[in-house]
């Protein structure tokens, strides 16, 4: 193979003012990550609610969060981006619809599409943990809450997802992990997120290897972090004199 | 004080309690007994309405626990309750376990909360494991724990449900102590209990159920000189033997 190989190329000028490339890679990695922590969390807070819903007894508020489960998991993400980005704004009310399409700058516009793709679709995912979180407790432990004069509310909120929340860190960690990289959708609206600007790097200097090189890097380096920080919390968070609350 | 009129409940087609009727004036102690699945626990439970029940009714201090208008939450806050298993909210610490219904359901402050939660577990010997969490403290200390939560509420009456079968032998006793001293302050209690010793030292009336019906509503010394029904006699002497 007659490749040339060139690792000094990120910190060559990209022709445009006093850029080089490795700055795109570092505005890249900005909009990943706005893009999932948004998309986060609008997952955490729906993902609650709806996880919460499923353990009601009330058949019709449990029922919701099971549609909501069933539709989001079973359309794949990039379906999902495409309806947010090409379908949902041509129905958009009127006064929101113009200013959605040309009042906003694209990438702004783009940038509400994929997260609300992102989260809307992870929600779904947490929901079903926040769920089994919450049945995996004990039966006894709404009783005891209920019994001491909680209303449901203050039951959930001070007894039941405090628990859950902490039997379901490790598969949270990896829906965490998994925003990060299903964000990279984003680049197929056109967004200039880590993955784009990869590509644009590789067209521009032909150095495809050393570019997904680095982005490759980059993702792994982030998830990396992600995955020790959660671990950091699910370790400040371990209660006393405890295994597994799972258990019982 | 209370009061179970007529009860019946159904799980499905099953019918788990049949007409049970009877009731617990104030500062009376009565012990609920009968063989595993005759429906006591399930009676108790019903008594805060932890579990529904279809037909008849329950009255506290004149309200009705069964009409879909009585404000449960704030009722069941002026009942006491005490479980099989502890339930003591694992993820607190003792001294928060005691202070969380106080603050978000009476409307205590937090210091308050801790003052009066502290002031119980050095009531039940328990002070100095106020910082502690429950996974760190024996069976028989997280039911002591459990009780004194239950008297932060300032309960009028107090619900036990099997409060010692859960423990290892050894540690029944210092769980009964604390009951033992509380009925005696006068206390109104419903106590389901396989702890006959118990009954004998503090119950006015023992209840004996059998297949979801009361067979037998009678006082201490009646019960444990002459239990009318067979099946009590029976029940009596397979237990009592043991003691």
């Amino acid at each position: 193979m007659n490749y040339h190989w060139d690792w000094g190329i990120f910190f060559k000028s990209t022709g445009i003012g006093q850029e080089i490339y490795l700055h795109w890679f570092i505005t890249g990695l900005g909009w990943t990550v706005a893009l999932s922590l948004s998309g986060w969390l609008i997952a955490m807070l729906l993902g609650t609610v709806l996880g919460v819903l499923r353990t009601l007894p009330q058949r019709s508020l449990s029922a919701i969060g099971t549609a909501y489960v069933n539709l989001f998991r079973n359309v794949p993400l990039l379906v999902q981006l495409f309806v947010w980005y090409f379908i949902v704004p041509d129905y958009l009310p009127e006064p929101i619809q113009t200013w959605f399409k040309q009042g906003l700058k694209p990438e702004i516009s783009g940038f509400i599409s994929v997260v609300a793709c992102l989260g809307l679709f992870t929600a779904a995912r947490v929901c079903e943990q926040v769920r089994t979180g919450i049945q995996a407790l004990p039966r006894g432990q709404i009783n005891a809450a209920l019994a001491l004069g909680l209303n449901p509310w203050k039951t959930y909120r001070h007894v039941l997802l405090p628990q859950a929340f902490r039997i379901i860190i490790p598969p949270l960690t990896s829906e965490f992990l998994n925003i990060f990289k299903n964000s990279s959708v984003a680049s197929l609206i056109g967004l200039m997120d880590l993955l784009a600007q990869t590509k644009q790097t590789a067209e521009f200097t032909a150095n495809l290897f050393e570019a997904f090189t680095l982005a490759t890097l980059i993702y792994f380096t982030l998830n990396m972090s992600l995955m020790l920080m959660m671990r950091w919390l699910e370790k400040r968070v371990k209660v006393p004199g405890l295994i597994s609350l799972g258990g019982k | 004080m209370i009061e179970i009129r007529n009860i019946s409940k159904w799980y499905g087609s099953f019918q788990v309690l049949t007409d049970c009727s009877t009731k617990v004036d104030k500062g009376e102690v009565v012990v609920v007994c009968g063989p595993s699945g005759s429906g006591k626990s399930t009676l108790i439970k019903c008594v805060n309405a932890l579990e529904p029940f279809q037909k008849g009714e329950i009255i506290i201090n004149r309200i009705s626990v069964g009409d879909p208008k009585t404000d449960l939450p704030k009722l069941r806050s002026h009942v006491g309750m005490v479980f099989q298993h502890f339930e003591l909210f694992p993820h607190l610490s003792i001294i928060d376990n005691l202070r969380l219904a106080q603050v978000e359901v009476l409307g205590r402050g937090r210091e308050e909360a801790g003052e009066k939660g502290l002031a119980l577990l050095d009531r039940v010997g328990l002070k100095a494991h106020a910082d502690k969490f429950p996974g760190q403290l024996s069976g028989g200390q997280q039911q002591r724990v459990a009780i004194a939560r239950a008297l932060a509420m300032d309960p009028f009456c107090m619900l036990f449900d099997e409060p010692t079968s859960a423990l290892d032998p050894e540690m029944i006793n210092e769980v009964l102590d604390v009951m033992v001293e509380l009925a005696q302050e006068g206390m109104t209690m419903m106590v389901v209990t396989h702890e006959m010793g118990f009954a004998r030292k503090v119950a006015n009336r023992v209840i004996f159920m059998d297949q979801g019906q009361i067979i037998e509503d009678a006082a201490k010394e009646e019960f444990f000189g002459a239990p009318r029904s067979e099946r009590a006699q029976h029940f009596l002497s397979k237990i009592l033997n043991h003691c």
